[in-house]
């Protein structure tokens, strides 16, 4: 068994998360102390508190954000009608689309190749860097880039910027996923003439499926949240949902922007059990 | 032609050439012909949020067939790293304060404006015309202009301001409930004007004795806000806070006794522009964009929206005096706005204004 | 279960293959795409670092070091050790109290160890930028929390708690504190029951045990936690923007000002390399130190 906290933090914070969803099979718990658990509620209570305050005043009938004037959902349907919001609510889908696409292909092939070809952890390093390098690093090293090349910026921009780091978490999730597959099925279909390409394409891609797509949520669901990166690379025109949110807070937030977070959330926990039904039904090989 | 330079710069590594072509390729946009069928143009224009009417865009498309999109930006600085980085952009009027026009267009990134296509620059106050920023209105129209002061709560101040120092060295009981701008050049103008320097200023010692003042308001204020500080007054956080005169009213919208003084030290004149970009293929629907504007009705109805006011003569004198007394900022006249100071910019003197904010702000 | 950064993974095949140009459908496109997009850009700002700003931002081409001097002046190193200093505060809280949440969750039971691991993780899937903006609601003069106090009695007059450093490290302990939880969970869980319960049997107390064998086996879990929070914490600029009132500036505040408000790209480069390679130096002692606790012992 490896270590499972080896240098460097390179696993995406959620990874352990998304791992947790798999089934596999964990030592049995140990029972202890009740009062163990009091820590625990308090810091639920830490990280809920401010989204429990946000939730409810997405019902306040109030647009006064400190005083409760009673139940309304008024702010929902005026949720849909800010062009501004729903804009940046489709640019956003856009690049979540377009960077966990080539984050997934590239980052497969980069697991795979590192996994099979390289020795050294140089190659590896590389390819994780970005997950690693401060945002605002390569927010602006993109920046000053496409200016260089007098690059129109846009959600195009917006898109390669955030291949490049969730490629990195692509390809950390996948060589995790890889490290616990039996090498043996790829020896034989070697051994039987297959070329790597093909043995890569029939043996190993069907064995990582789990791993690449926790990868391709993982790589999606970053890029939802990112702002600093998108704040950098995007065209004034083209903001995406943080950046609309980032100039709403600014001046002041209207209580739309409370509903919209509610359903945000709404969608994570829905696609969370989701998810989680789904690692249940495909399973895992063993 | 970007894709052939581009290549040729990459390849070569000739950085200095590919960045001076940076600015020279914004030239891409074509040149004003008076005669063009504008219906045909799309426009895109940016705004700062909330400073127009909601649907000016349909209002406009419906005078003239231009198919018309409206995008925010939060800042002056937003905008102009994006309009400098960018070759095209993608914008075609962009909305600056007056300073930034005037930089903006010494770098051959502003079109300049073909008069023929805004006869309604005939409405505005001659005084619109002779700016220091851009005199003769050569890359720029004025959309918004006003100055900025001191907006109070009466009943949390006990007494009317008057003074600039009446929030630089607050009384006791007013520790912790003011606020201050601290964005680009409106940090330090509070204490340039009451130590009697000009807010343009570029003397290090003028700047240095400003820089000691603001560094001892810090302690006293409740924090630095460039955005929501009239929410701060409506919400009694604040007390009194440094503003501009427009966004003052939006906190006398929810409470009618905030009041807001011109500070008796003089202040600034600050003008927000409409410009249209040298790298717009649509240069002509752009022009008949701030032409649109600049018509007396509509720059009222812009007036009575964004509670602003504008430099369009005609559209002032329009306006519902009702109006005027919810709101007295809108009746500073034009004479009181000229006692104060234009804000030019300052070249590469700019950066002085730079360092002096990151040293208030860094400053514990 | 493995991490990604294992070198030498053992379950890696043991025959590698390496004929020709076998690899380079697998690493070329990769490779290609972060040289392109990710080396030459930061590459690109390293060299920027050497020249002048432009009048309107961009670079004018004359060699220079003062941006480099420009980083020894007291105001920029002020700002640095504040923002480490900000950082180091959020980190160690983020560890006291991380900590005893993920020992929690390590002794559930595994239906509940997802669940409560899923929730930790679940408040990032909501727009950090509105759960910043919840703390304003709460922690304002007159916001919920004083609300709460006065309608309690428990003060008269509300207290200032928003604008100060302390709210900018509630904030971003508070963004960050599931990064904490989750790499220390994965070590906590990671060990084996039987130890602890072998310490036990042994005639050693609960807390002698948990000193002796856990503690020990966690720390390189701890480490990565560190990291985790230490990291992001330092070059935040929003969470000091809007819940320090523009107060208290960090490097992040800095270096987005220098390419926004000062227009000084080659300055605000320089900046941004420096807060890069203090992180990678921060970085590169914890690879070492874990490495020490756990191969250390083995290699003698």
């Amino acid at each position: 068994m490896a270590d499972p906290t080896a240098p460097a933090a390179t696993a995406a914070p959620t990874t352990t998360a998304m791992r947790e969803l798999d089934p596999d099979a964990r030592p049995r718990a140990v029972r202890r102390p009740r009062g163990i658990l009091v820590p625990l509620w308090l810091g639920y209570v830490f990280l809920y508190l401010p989204i429990l305050i946000v939730v409810v005043m997405s019902f306040n009938d109030s647009s006064n954000l400190f005083v409760w004037r009673g139940f309304s959902l008024r702010w929902y349907p005026e949720l849909f009608e800010n062009r501004e919001i729903m804009q940046g609510l489709v640019n956003t889908l856009i690049v979540a689309t377009g960077a966990t696409a080539i984050a997934t292909v590239l980052g497969t092939l980069l697991a795979y190749g590192i996994q099979h070809y390289t020795r050294g952890g140089l190659v590896r390093a590389f390819a994780i860097a970005p997950a690693i390098l401060p945002d605002l690093l390569l927010g602006i090293g993109l920046l000053t880039f496409f200016s260089l090349l007098t690059v129109t910026l846009g959600l195009h921009s917006v898109i390669l910027a955030h291949a490049v780091f969730a490629t990195a978490f692509v390809t950390a999730i996948v060589l995790a996923r890889m490290a616990n597959l039996d090498p043996s099925l790829e020896e034989a279909s070697r051994d039987l003439g297959a070329g790597p390409v093909r043995t890569f394409v029939r043996v190993t891609l069907p064995q990582l499926a789990p791993g690449i797509v926790a990868g391709a949520l993982l790589a999606f669901t970053l890029s939802l949240d990112e702002f600093v990166i998108a704040f950098f690379t995007t065209a004034p025109t083209q903001p995406t949902l943080p950046i609309v949110i980032y100039s709403m807070v600014r001046f002041g937030v209207t209580p739309e922007v409370n509903a919209l977070a509610s359903l945000l959330l709404l969608v994570s926990i829905v696609t969370v059990i989701a998810a989680q039904r789904l690692t249940r039904l495909t399973g895992t090989p063993k | 032609m970007p894709t052939t330079r581009r290549i040729a710069a990459a390849a070569a590594g000739t950085i200095a050439l590919a960045l001076a072509a940076t600015s020279c390729s914004t030239g891409g946009g074509g040149d004003v012909d008076p005669n063009a069928d504008i219906s045909e143009q799309t426009l895109t224009v940016s705004i700062w949020a909330d400073y127009y009417p909601e649907d000016l865009a349909e209002q406009f498309e419906e005078a003239t067939g231009v198919k018309t999109t409206i995008v925010n930006h939060t800042t002056n600085e937003d905008i102009v790293a994006k309009l400098t980085a960018s070759a095209d952009p993608g914008i075609d009027v962009a909305f600056v304060s007056g300073q930034y026009a005037q930089a903006l267009g010494e770098q051959g990134i502003l079109a300049e404006l073909d008069k023929s296509l805004i006869p309604n620059e005939e409405n505005l106050y001659p005084e619109a015309l002779e700016l220091d920023y851009d005199p003769g209105n050569v890359y720029s129209e004025p959309y918004a202009w006003g100055t900025t002061g001191l907006c109070y709560r009466p009943d949390l101040t006990g007494f009317e301001p008057t003074s600039w120092n009446d929030l630089l060295n607050p009384k006791p009981e007013l520790v912790g409930k003011t606020t201050m701008l601290s964005t680009d050049r409106w940090l330090a103008m509070p204490a340039l004007k009451t130590m009697g320097y000009s807010l343009n200023t570029t003397d290090d010692a003028e700047l240095e004795e400003a820089k000691t003042q603001l560094i001892e308001t810090k302690s006293t204020l409740l924090a630095y806000d460039d955005t929501t500080f009239y929410s701060k007054l409506v919400s009694g956080e604040a007390a009194m806070v440094e503003a501009w005169d427009g966004w003052c009213n939006y906190g006398i919208a929810e409470d009618p006794s905030i009041g807001f003084v011109i500070p008796e030290e003089g202040s600034d004149l600050w003008v927000d522009t409409m410009t249209v970009l040298e790298s717009s293929e649509n240069k002509e629907a752009a022009m008949a964009f701030i032409d649109f504007i600049l018509d007396p009705e509509i720059q009222t109805w812009v007036a009575e929206n964004i509670l602003y006011k504008v430099p369009n003569q005609a559209a002032m004198e329009a306006l519902d005096p009702a109006l005027i007394e919810s709101y007295p900022t809108l009746g500073i006249t034009v004479d009181e706005l000229f006692e104060q100071e234009v804000i030019v910019d300052l070249g590469d003197d700019t950066v002085k204004y730079v360092d002096l904010n990151a040293e208030v702000l860094a400053t514990n | 279960m493995t991490s990604t950064l294992d070198r030498d993974a053992p379950a890696a095949p043991p025959t590698r293959v390496r004929r020709g140009l076998a690899p380079l459908p697998f690493l070329a496109p990769g490779m290609l795409f972060l040289i392109v997009f990710m080396a030459i850009p930061v590459g690109l700002l390293a060299f920027y670092t050497f020249f002048r700003r432009g009048r309107f931002g961009g670079i004018v081409f004359e060699f220079t070091l003062d941006n480099w001097v420009k980083l020894f002046e007291p105001l920029y190193v002020g700002v640095i050790l504040q923002s480490i200093g900000l950082a180091l505060v959020v980190t160690l809280l983020a560890l006291a109290i991380g900590y005893p949440m993920a020992y929690a969750i390590a002794g559930l039971s595994p239906k509940w160890r997802t669940v409560a691991l899923v929730a930790i993780v679940l408040p990032f899937w909501t727009n950090f930028l509105i759960r910043t903006y919840a703390w304003i609601l709460l922690l304002n003069n007159a916001g919920w929390v004083n609300q709460w106090l006065q309608g309690l009695g428990i003060t008269d007059e509300p207290i200032s708690m928003l604008y100060t450093p302390q709210a900018i490290v509630v904030g971003l302990l508070y963004m960050y504190l599931p990064l904490m939880v989750l790499p220390l969970y994965a070590s906590l869980q990671q060990l084996d029951p039987a130890l602890r319960e072998a310490a036990t049997n042994l005639g050693a107390t609960p807390w002698r045990a948990f000193r002796t064998v856990t503690l020990p086996l966690s720390l390189p879990g701890a480490l990565t936690g560190c990291i985790f929070v230490f990291v992001p914490a330092m070059s935040n600029f929003v969470i000091p923007e809007l819940i320090g009132g523009g107060k208290t500036i960090m490097v992040g505040n800095l270096v987005r000002d220098q390419f926004f408000e000062a227009r000084d790209w080659p300055f605000g480069a320089t900046l941004a390399l420096l807060l890069t390679i203090l992180l990678v130096l921060v970085i590169l002692a914890q690879s070492a130190v874990s490495r020490r606790l756990t191969e250390g012992p083995r290699r003698g």
